[in-house]
Parts: C-alpha cells; sequence; structure tokens
C-alpha cells in the first residue's frame, strides 16, 4: 500500500473506534434509565407496582385471604428528624385499600425538607404492592419543631403470589438534596 | 491529524538526544522502553504500598499506620498496580512487540502513541500527590463506592480526574493497536497467521474501548453527584447507590481480562518455543480468547452477589461465571498438551511461565469457588478474595510480565541476560508468593474480612506467615531489576533467533532490532501460520 493512503486508512479506523469509544461513555450513560426501567419492570429493588386510584378501586376484595404488612422507618445519618409510623403493622385483605398513618418530627432550629424512599421487601412482592396515596410522592418541609401526621394509602393486589403472607414496607427519609421552593428562605446551619 | 499527514514518516535521520528525546518520540521501540520503565516505576510504589499493609497486618493491633492511612495503602496500591504497572506495561509490550511480530515499521498512529504513553505521568502525578494532602489519599477501596467515595477530601477530584486520563491512555493505545493489526500487517499476514500475543491484544483493545469509557462515564456521575448537584448514586435525590455497583463492574469484569488476556498471548509464545513444538489447536486459543471476552460483558454481578439480587439474577451471572472456566480450560489444557512429548529446557522465561500456569490455575479454581452464589456470600469481602485476585494478578499476570521481559529482553538489548540470577529471581519468588498468598485463602475461609488494619488474634498466625512471604518476593523483585540493568549494560551477544526454538518475525530480525522494524515488508515466504 502507498503510503499516502495507508495513513488515510488508518485515520479511517481510528476514527471509527474513537466513535465506538464515545458510544460506550453515552451507554454507560444510558445504563441509568436502563437500570430504572428494569427495575420497574421486574419489580426488583423494592420499586413499587403502580396502580392508580381508579385502578384500585376496582379490585375485587378477597376476603379469604389476610395479607400483614409491616412498617419499617429510617431517618437517613445525621439528618434531624424523628420519624415513626403510627402502628406497626396492619393485617389486610387483598384488594382493600387501607390507610395508615406515619409522624414525623423535625426537631432541628431550622426548617428541614425531606425526601422519603421507599421500599417493599420480600422484592417479588413489591409490584402487588401499590401506593395510591403517598407523603413519599412529594417532598416534605417541616418547620423547626413541627411535627407532622402524614398517610399513605396503599392496596395489595389480589394476584399477590399463595406464597407470601408479610410484606414489609420500609420507609428511609433522606435530607433533600434539591429543597423545594418554600425550604429556600431558610438554608441550615452546616458544620 | 491533519498535520501530521502533511510530514509524513520523514524524521528517521533527526531525531533530538537526551530528555527531549524521549519527550518527542514517536518510535514504537523508545514509547514502548518508556512505558515499561513507567511500569516498573509503578510496580515497586504500589509493592511499597502493599509492605506497609503487611507491615501493618504483621501482628494483631495497630502498629505502624492509622485506619485511615491504611485504607489509602489499599486503595491507592490497587489503582497504582492495575492502571499503573499492570496495563501500561501490557501497553509497553504491544508497543515493542506488535509491529515487528506482523512485520510493520512502526505503530500505525505515532503521535497519538507518544500522547498516549505521556498523558499517564502526569495521571500519577495527580494520584500519588493524593497522599500528600490533607485529609489523605482516596480510601474508600479502588472500586469506588458511593456513597462513601464521596466523603474523601481534597483527593477526590484528584482521584476522579487520574482515573480519566488512565482511561484516555489506555483507549488511545488500543485504538492505536487494533489500527495497527488492521492496517499494517505485512502482506501474507492473515489474521489467522498472527501470533497469539497480537490476537490476544487485539481482544483486549476492543474490551478497552468498550469498557473504558463506562468507567469514564462511571466516575464522571461521581463527580458531578459530588460538585455539581446531580444524584445519579443518592437515594436522597430519587438516585441508587447500587446502580454505581452495577456500572462499576459492566467495566470491572471486563477489565480483569484486560489485565489477564495479553498473558495468555505471552504463554502461548513461550511454552512452544521452550517445548521446541508449534502450539497445540493455535485456532482454538484464538476462539477462546474471543469466547473469553465476550462471556466477560454478562457476568459483571457476580462481584455484587450480596447486594440483594433475585434468584434469577444470581443463577444467571452465577452460571454465566463458571462458564468462563470452559475457555480458560481449553487454554490450560492447549498449553499442556503442547508440552506432552516435548524436548523441554527451563530458562527463566519458561520457569515463570510454568509458575504462570501452575498458579494461574489455582487462581482460575478459588475464582469457581466465589462464582458459586451460595458460597459467595460465605467468601464476599474477606482475605479468599484477596487471595484470588491475586494468584490470578500476581503469579498470572505479573509472572507472565516477568516471564515476557526475560523472553524478549535479549532481542531487545543484543545481550543474554544472566540466566543464575533470573533462576534465583524465580525461585525466590515462586516460593515467597506462595507463601505470602496461599495463607491468605485459610484466612479468608476463616472469616478474616479485607481492608481492616486490625484482626482478632486467631488469624494472626497465618498473617504473620503471608507478611514474611511478602517482604521476601518484594525484595526479591530488586533482584529483577539488577537482570535488567546488566543486560542493558553488556553481556554475551544474543542471537538474531535467541532460542532455539523460537519463531515468528521479530526473531528474524537482529538482536537488538533496528531503530526502525521492517522498512520493507518481509517476505511472506518468511512468515509461519501461528505459532509456527
Amino acid at each position: 500500500m502507498e503510503p499516502d493512503s495507508r495513513q488515510a486508512a488508518n485515520r479511517r479506523t481510528a476514527r471509527k473506534l474513537l466513535l465506538v469509544t464515545c458510544v460506550m461513555f453515552g451507554f454507560g450513560y444510558a445504563l441509568v434509565p436502563l437500570y430504572n426501567v428494569f427495575c420497574e419492570v421486574t419489580g426488583l429493588n423494592g420499586k413499587t407496582g403502580r396502580l392508580n386510584e381508579a385502578q384500585a378501586a376496582a379490585l375485587t376484595v378477597d376476603e379469604d385471604r389476610l395479607i400483614t404488612v409491616e412498617f419499617v422507618t429510617n431517618v437517613n445519618a445525621g439528618m434531624p428528624w424523628e420519624f415513626r409510623p403510627m402502628v406497626s403493622k396492619v393485617q389486610v385483605h387483598p384488594g382493600a385499600e387501607t390507610v395508615v398513618e406515619f409522624e414525623a418530627t423535625n426537631f432541628a432550629q431550622w426548617p428541614v425538607t425531606g425526601n422519603a424512599v421507599p421500599s417493599v421487601s420480600p422484592n417479588t412482592a413489591a409490584r402487588y404492592f401499590s401506593k395510591t396515596e403517598c407523603f413519599c410522592f412529594t417532598q416534605q418541609h417541616l418547620d423547626a419543631g413541627e411535627t407532622r401526621q402524614m398517610p399513605v394509602r396503599f392496596v395489595v393486589d389480589p394476584k399477590l403470589p399463595e406464597d407470601i403472607s408479610t410484606l414489609t414496607l420500609g420507609y428511609t427519609f433522606f435530607e433533600s438534596l434539591q429543597p423545594d421552593e418554600t425550604a429556600e428562605a431558610a438554608d441550615p446551619p452546616r458544620s | 491529524m491533519s498535520e501530521a499527514a502533511s510530514h509524513h514518516d520523514d524524521h528517521h535521520d533527526h531525531h533530538p538526544s537526551g530528555l527531549m528525546r524521549w519527550l518527542t518520540t514517536t518510535n514504537h521501540k523508545d514509547i514502548g522502553t518508556l512505558y515499561l520503565l513507567l511500569a516498573l516505576v509503578m510496580f515497586f510504589i504500589g509493592g511499597a504500598m502493599a509492605l506497609v499493609i503487611r507491615a501493618e497486618l504483621f501482628q494483631p493491633g495497630l502498629q505502624f499506620v492509622q485506619p485511615q492511612f491504611f485504607n489509602s495503602m489499599t486503595t491507592v496500591h490497587a489503582l497504582v498496580m492495575i492502571f499503573g504497572a499492570v496495563m501500561p506495561a501490557w501497553t509497553g509490550f504491544a508497543n515493542w512487540m506488535i509491529p515487528m511480530m506482523i512485520g510493520a515499521p512502526d505503530m500505525a498512529l505515532p503521535r497519538l502513541n507518544n500522547w498516549s504513553f505521556w498523558i499517564l505521568p502526569f495521571a500519577f502525578t495527580l494520584l500519588l500527590s493524593t497522599v500528600f494532602m490533607p485529609g489523605g489519599a482516596p480510601a474508600g477501596g479502588w472500586t469506588m463506592y458511593p456513597p462513601l467515595v464521596l466523603q474523601t477530601g481534597a483527593a477526590f477530584p484528584f482521584l476522579i480526574f487520574a482515573v480519566h486520563f488512565m482511561g484516555a491512555s489506555s483507549i488511545a493505545g488500543a485504538i492505536n493497536v487494533i489500527v495497527t493489526v488492521f492496517n499494517m500487517r505485512a502482506p501474507g499476514m492473515t489474521l489467522m497467521k498472527l501470533p497469539l500475543f497480537v490476537w490476544t491484544w487485539i481482544i483486549t483493545a476492543f474490551l478497552l474501548i468498550a469498557s473504558i469509557p463506562v468507567l469514564a462515564g462511571a466516575v464522571t456521575m461521581l463527580l458531578t453527584d459530588k460538585f455539581f448537584g446531580t444524584s445519579f448514586f443518592s437515594a436522597a435525590g430519587g438516585g441508587d447507590p447500587v446502580m454505581f455497583q452495577h456500572i462499576f463492574w459492566f467495566f470491572g469484569h471486563p477489565e480483569v481480562y484486560i489485565l489477564i488476556l495479553p498473558a495468555f498471548g505471552i504463554i502461548s509464545a513461550i511454552v512452544p518455543t521452550f517445548a521446541r513444538k508449534p502450539l497445540f489447536g493455535y485456532s482454538s486459543m484464538v476462539y477462546a480468547s474471543a469466547a473469553i471476552a465476550f462471556l466477560s460483558f454478562i457476568v459483571w454481578a457476580h462481584h455484587m452477589f450480596t447486594v440483594g439480587m433475585p434468584l434469577a439474577g444470581e443463577l444467571f451471572f452465577m452460571y454465566t461465571t463458571v462458564l468462563i472456566a470452559v475457555p480458560t480450560g481449553v487454554k490450560v489444557f492447549n498449553w499442556v498438551a503442547t508440552m506432552w512429548h516435548s524436548s523441554m529446557t527451563f530458562e527463566t522465561p519458561m520457569l515463570f511461565a510454568l509458575g504462570f500456569i501452575v498458579l494461574f490455575t489455582i487462581g482460575g479454581f478459588s475464582g469457581l469457588m466465589l462464582g458459586v452464589t451460595p458460597v459467595d456470600f460465605q467468601y464476599h469481602d474477606t482475605y479468599f478474595v484477596v487471595a484470588h485476585f491475586h494468584y490470578v494478578l500476581v503469579t498470572g499476570a505479573v509472572f507472565s510480565l516477568i516471564a515476557a521481559t526475560y523472553f524478549w529482553l535479549p532481542k531487545w538489548t543484543g545481550h543474554m541476560y544472566d540466566e543464575k540470577l533470573g533462576k534465583l529471581h524465580f525461585w525466590l519468588s515462586v516460593i515467597s508468593v506462595n507463601v505470602l498468598f496461599f495463607p491468605q485463602h485459610f484466612l479468608g475461609l476463616a472469616g478474616m474480612p479485607r481492608r481492616i488494619p486490625d484482626y482478632s488474634v486467631q488469624f494472626a498466625d497465618w498473617n504473620m506467615i503471608s507478611s514474611i512471604g511478602a517482604f521476601v518476593f518484594g525484595f526479591s523483585q530488586l533482584l529483577f531489576v539488577v537482570v535488567i540493568w546488566k543486560c542493558v549494560k553488556g553481556g554475551e551477544k544474543a542471537t538474531a533467533q535467541v532460542w532455539e526454538g523460537a519463531h515468528g518475525l521479530e526473531w528474524t530480525l537482529p538482536s537488538p532490532p533496528p531503530y526502525h522494524s521492517f522498512e520493507t515488508p518481509p517476505e511472506p515466504s518468511t512468515i509461519e501460520g501461528g505459532m509456527r
């Protein structure tokens, strides 16, 4: 091969490989939405089902089955909140909507905005558990010393596999990284 | 690029001397030498860190260093050894040997080649400078899992940019290798006549350009999470720290084959030479390497069996992981079959190659144990894992690098190395490395966790033995430097063929070879198929 045509060929190959590199860099980022879609489709990672209120109301209640739903609450390290369920567990019939209350107290001297992240165990059951109303859908803003009761309305799909009789709904409150507008005025002191 | 085209290949006669020669060189042999020297320096820096670790673990309790510094040592030791020693060493061998093996005058993209080397000293200056920073070097483990790694102090951006630089360097090196092999082969050098070192490097290069950009993406996400308010891995903002592990290991598992595949090529060159027989099963070696490379992309979650995957996921990753044993077994079988009924001699390169085959296989078996999900729950994050990956990386990758150095050193320098010292180096290394790492299997099975500076007293005996092995192994490597130094300085003249059983284009060039390898392509008749 002539040197010039060889150089041209080299540059062509190099450009193609550079393109592959860029595509793979993009693929790394594409894994983020892919991961979420995968979790939602399979119900992995405690991602819950997506029934809305109308769909939940249309479910037939299975009076023959009783499912125990337990509640676990956590506050992420360093967040000045107390957070607990009003009842530690309830027994529900699949298909029947149930409301439970949670209570959060901000014992800091300044307002704090938090995000609650839910998770359902066992994860094979997560997609049969739907929340039609939840304080985790929005950010929660508590003023200094404020206590608030927050409801969760949920329904367990009657299609829940037979071998599952107990579900655990866990919430962890995280201090919000992007406080909503209402929190703007008060910047919490950081150490 | 356009500038490179305007005055191509006309700098034969006027290369600057002294430091500028090395800064501006575009010669594949010079750049190969630079890579290998950097790798050797990094090997000793990383080794010194390993000795800090082993000194602290000599006895239970805290003796020499603070826990934070200890954690920095484990983290930086790993980064230096992986990205600073093994990967640049492979690129160095690729630079030196691939043009000579395929009958090309030089690498295809010489300027890119210069840049891809000279990024590295900057990358490691960034990384190693963190050891002296307030807050210390990164200490969250080389895997950089959030949220822990986000607690790194001033060192954090240095870590991220160092990883970016190392990645850019290895991608550039990989592109250069692929372009060289695809476009620069001598007439008659068909793909299935390529020496296996070239084949395994090509596959490695594809792994590099497919996986390193994913790592670059992952560490960029860490950077923006820390400084720019994104929440890829922060649950508070809707992200997920476990997702980092998925993305990281999507890079991380191909990475382990990036470190070991060229070693398979090296062993496939050395064993036939000293067995004086053609390599058994050349084409099965090629296909086995490609199969390993493919499988490496679908097994990543076996590094994270304990994160809470569903049963189907654990089974999938377990089966695919164990499947890798098949092509790897093909390779070991072929090496043994090559030696079967052969006329073997045991010069130093062959000794290291044999050490590789035995000890790498032990590392492969412990890998199989770790790949079995139910038992991995016991072994996870224990010293058993440490023992496993040091068998495949030290007695695997590093032994093959040492073997390759002894194998080609006479070709590079034109002198034979000191065989007596070489053999002493081998025997000291092979004994001490087993004293060093074999007891770590027992420690792991007994439940000693990795990455801790202190431990319960029941682990004391094996830790002490392991530390003794570490110091003997570490200081034995100084012999390697002595052998190389003596060989560069002088010694018995080497012939072109060097080894009686050596076959391949690099052995048709004089020792040392001319500055530009094949100015005119070799005669097609001199090209032999496969390894013979």
